[in-house]
């Protein structure tokens, strides 16, 4: 028959090239998704503070699995051992893969050494979600913190990564930081190197 | 040349979760307001009854001497209606885009409960800006 080609059969699954993945994805279904996994955990929970624990724990998974998929399919199996690789790898490479844009900017903390910010105008994730005036600073962009994480940490550089909301004159809504604070032993180490 | 006067969203029994006043003037408070919602819910429920031909879906117009009320039933039940001038054109486009602003920015909020009174911040200000372009587009023809 014309026009029907065969799939060539790999006899090793572990042979077949690893697929480019579907490209895009319906955002009103991961948007009823994600609102399901906040409302999921809001059941769980006391506090606020530990809403955005979890959540941050639910993105650091991801973020790990992130790392080793981006670095085999994007990057030919190279490792990233600088500060400001892994930071421009998170900033531009993750966040295309993951959000379909590069983030909006990556900036060095002017009051701390250790501290880096990646900005965005507002978030994927909260795209919909209005937060109620009764729960103060909490942000579902804890999500992507812990994914940001999740990359960093198993990347060989540990921090601890938050979102927060920062107001911006002349807009109503607020823009978003990531604000990634970096263990004294990454420090050192960039030092050491030079 | 103000066009609406207010918009209402009613949910599937009856009770009002949205409502916002644009006109100057017949301002409603919280109590007349839920009042009227519940009597217009009640009068879409009996006109499907009433109706002479099967397959009836409720009143999509109201037209009296000085307003019109344009009612759109979403398949869930959720009643969306806006009160405006007579002879307002597109009320019909209006309310879907509202519809739409609905399923956005309500109903993929993890912090909306279902049914409950409608108090979204993203939905506040989407809905004042498609408001007003409407109100631009009436006003430039």
């Amino acid at each position: 028959m014309i026009g029907v080609g065969k799939i060539k059969q790999y006899s090793n699954v572990l042979d077949k090239p690893l697929s480019k993945g579907k490209q895009e994805v319906s955002l009103s279904a991961f948007a009823f998704l994600f609102s399901e996994l906040v409302q999921y955990n809001q059941t769980q929970v006391d506090n606020i503070a530990e809403l955005e624990r979890r959540l941050e724990d639910a993105g650091y998974a991801v973020g790990a699995r992130v790392l080793e998929l981006l670095c085999h399919r994007d990057k030919g199996n190279r490792r990233e051992t600088r500060l400001l690789g892994i930071l421009s790898f998170v900033h531009s490479t993750v966040w295309k893969v993951l959000f379909g844009k590069v983030a909006d900017s990556l900036e060095k903390g002017t009051e701390h050494e250790d501290e880096y910010m990646i900005s965005e105008k507002e978030l994927l994730v909260n795209r919909f979600i209005s937060i109620p005036k009764d729960m103060g600073t909490f942000n579902c962009g804890a999500f992507v913190a812990g994914i940001v994480r999740g990359v960093l940490d198993s990347a060989g550089f540990p921090a601890v990564v938050t979102a927060h909301f920062v107001p911006m004159e002349g807009q109503q809504r607020p823009r978003t930081t990531i604000l990634i604070k970096f263990a004294e032993e990454v420090l050192q180490r960039e030092a050491r190197l030079g | 040349m103000a066009a609406i006067y207010s918009l209402y969203i009613i949910n599937k029994s009856g009770g009002l979760i949205f409502y916002k006043d644009y006109g100057s003037s017949g301002r409603m408070d919280t109590n007349d307001s839920l009042r009227v919602a519940s009597l217009w819910h009640s009068m879409h429920a009996i006109s499907q009854q009433l109706s002479p031909v099967s397959g009836c879906l409720g009143i999509e117009l109201l037209e009296a001497d000085t307003f019109d009320l344009h009612c759109f039933q979403s398949l869930t039940g959720t009643k969306f209606f806006v009160v405006s001038e007579p002879g307002t054109q597109h009320m019909d486009g209006l309310l879907k885009v509202i519809y739409e602003l609905y399923t956005d920015y309500v109903l993929k909020n993890p912090f909306y409960e279902m049914e409950m009174p409608i108090r979204c911040e993203l939905f506040d200000i989407n809905l004042t800006q498609a408001i007003q372009k409407d109100r631009v587009v009436l006003l430039g023809r």
